[in-house]
């Protein structure tokens, strides 16, 4: 249904895209999964026809979208932090407005708009100026502006951070009951939870480019192993966890020991199975090692994306937190 | 939550959506659609049509009152001072209206309210910049209606029957000149700050070098000539002479430096400048929209 081919895209020295590569199936809810700056937005404003790739191909819906851009935006809708709402307007007058840019008829329109403020739930404020809304609220009418014209395509930017846990669960809700009713749902978001909970399938983006495509169960299972989380106290010292990583690192069932200086210190760990934390516990006992805490779970997505980049979401939300440039982001957005 | 009817969620081929309709009901939906969007601004928000209506009125009534007790028969004709600068006034009314048209348009660019309008399948981009025409063209005209109104209450005169219609075309065709430029500068120029500065600079200095409160027989040579090519004196001397009541548009209405001018001339080249300035913005638009 939405398909990229080797998209690049550089803003001057600043490579956004670097040859990605997306296909997504009709009818499937697919997630965009990477950190802020790993380029999940120029992918999307590419798609939406709002940017031109500097080389590569798009097709949505069977239609390039660089030579047939207007045919795309007919079936088309796009949920995005880049696009402004009206703050004079009410909702109600928005979503008219919106309607007679896709030339809807006027009674369909009436119709169609109260069938959304219905879904959406926003019956007690959409005549309100948008002015006054919370960031849920703008969130819901944004989503009804995308779905009036009934889009094949459904594109979402981001489109739960920083929201209510009320709205969060309507969005999610309706974004289901789309993707159940046939269309085609691609978010982003740097979330794990929510592609993990969300999405059928999901790409995860590093540096401008796919690093990793599957189901998210795929994905996990493809990586194998347990995680097991171990703090021999609350807070070690370096010399401490060195030596237990010194311990631990030569048995049997276990295949990687790192020590997480983030977290106090504390030692993360790849194992075999369920059977190999007994062989722990043993080692550590016979070291005459305490044991604080251990905790196992299954791989995350996190993990995978851990195991595509050598580091964690989180760190490399981290780092470009120092390195974004909100100004130079802006003129990017600006016609 | 409500439950969803089928209806809401299935996706719609757009023809369905949106059936076989001519290029020009869409057009005309989209434009219309966005000239109400800023008319429902402006309801809400009338601040500015209320300055733009006081400010010239302060001059009015201010440069009016300051040369009261100009001695007669200083003005050509005979014409009292308020009669002078009523014209004038009436000018600048409409020239400030629409010098300000780009900055809706800025603000747009800049909150990313444009983004919306290119995601949507216009017919034509030029649904865009026809609103913001349409609806800068009907402010000023109300403006500059405002303040005829009042110039007439404070005994400066009223155009008769066909001296209305000269006034009403000459400020179209300035408003439509000075929109083009001032829609461009919103589209060539990187922020709200920078247009406004432009406006801010413009503004005044173009009102002094015209013949809005002085002929030119006042001014020293310099100034004259550069008031004889302000393309606020082409449009101020034909609406003075249509409230002197004796317009006819072969009759000569400005004795510039270089030659007399005709009414019909000053029209002339008001028309030239609008369109020649539409015609240097559109390679502006057309990047900044395509």
């Amino acid at each position: 249904m939405i398909q990229l081919d080797q998209i690049s895209k550089a803003y001057g020295p600043v490579t956004a895209l670097d040859g990605l590569s997306l296909r997504v199936p009709a009818g499937s809810l697919y997630g965009l999964l990477g950190p802020n700056g790993a380029g999940k937005t120029s992918a999307l404003r590419i798609l939406c026809t709002l940017l031109a790739p500097d080389s590569g191909g798009v097709q949505v819906a069977g239609l390039d979208a660089l030579q047939q851009p207007r045919q795309v935006r007919e079936r088309l809708g796009y949920v995005a932090q880049d696009v402004a709402i009206d703050k004079i307007l009410t909702g109600r007058e928005m979503l008219r407005l919106q309607g007679a840019l896709y030339h809807l008829a006027t009674p369909h329109l009436r119709q169609r708009i109260e069938q959304l403020i219905q879904l959406l739930g926003m019956e007690s404020w959409v005549d309100r100026r948008c002015g006054t809304y919370s960031g849920g609220m703008r969130r819901r009418l944004d989503l009804a502006s995308g779905l009036l014209h009934q889009p094949s395509v459904l594109v979402l930017d981001e489109p739960t951070v920083g929201l209510d846990i009320e709205s969060r669960a309507v969005i999610w809700q309706v974004l289901r009951q789309l993707r159940d009713a046939g269309t085609t749902v691609l978010l982003s978001s740097h979330y794990l939870e929510e592609i993990d909970a969300l999405a059928d399938r999901l790409a995860i983006l590093d540096g401008g480019r796919v690093i990793a495509e599957g189901s998210p169960s795929e994905l996990k299972r493809a990586l194998g192993g347990d995680r097991v989380t171990l703090r021999v106290r609350e807070f070690s010292d370096e010399t401490e966890s060195a030596r237990v990583q010194q311990v631990l690192q030569g048995c049997p069932g276990v295949r990687q020991v790192v020590v997480n200086r983030a977290q106090g210190h504390s030692l993360n760990l790849v194992v075999d199975g369920e059977a190999v934390i007994e062989t722990l516990r043993q080692q550590l006992n016979q070291a005459q090692l305490p044991v604080f805490s251990l905790s196992q779970s299954r791989p995350s997505l996190d993990d995978v994306y851990l195991q595509a980049t050598g580091r964690t979401l989180m760190d490399a939300e981290l780092e470009v937190v120092g390195v974004r440039d909100p100004k130079a982001e802006r003129k990017q957005a600006m016609r | 939550m409500t439950s969803a009817s089928p209806l809401t969620l299935n996706a719609a081929p757009p023809d369905q959506a949106s059936p076989q309709r001519s290029a020009f009901a869409d057009l005309s939906q989209e434009t219309l659609a966005l000239t109400r969007r800023l008319f429902l601004q402006l309801a809400r928000r009338p601040s500015t049509l209320v300055a733009g209506v006081l400010q010239p009125l302060i001059w009015l009534v201010l440069f009016g009152a300051l040369f009261a007790k100009a001695p007669e028969g200083l003005l050509p004709d005979g014409m009292s001072y308020g009669r002078f600068l009523g014209a004038g006034v009436i000018v600048f009314t409409a020239f400030s209206a629409a010098l300000n048209a780009g900055l809706p348009v800025m603000f747009d660019r800049e909150f990313g309210f444009l983004n919306r309008l290119l995601v949507a399948p216009l017919r034509s981009r030029s649904s865009i910049v026809l609103a913001s025409v349409l609806y800068i063209t009907s402010l000023s005209l109300i403006q500059s209606l405002a303040i005829m109104v009042t110039a007439a209450l404070l005994g400066y005169g009223w155009p008769g029957g066909a001296g209305l219609l000269l006034v009403l075309v000459t400020l179209l065709l300035l408003v439509f000149a000075v929109t083009a430029l001032s829609l461009g500068l919103a589209f060539a120029l990187p922020g709200h700050i920078e247009l406004i500065a432009v406006i801010f600079v413009a503004n005044l200095p173009l009102l002094f070098a015209s013949t809005a409160l002085a002929p030119i027989s006042f001014m020293p040579t310099w100034l004259g000539w550069l008031a004889a090519l302000n393309p606020l004196t082409f449009a101020i001397e034909p609406i003075r002479a249509a409230y002197a009541g004796t317009f006819s548009l072969q009759a000569v209405v400005l004795e510039a430096p270089y030659g007399d001018l005709t009414g019909l001339t000053c029209l002339g080249i008001l028309a030239a400048l609008a369109l020649g300035l539409f015609l240097l913005i559109r390679p502006v638009l057309d990047r900044k929209l395509s």
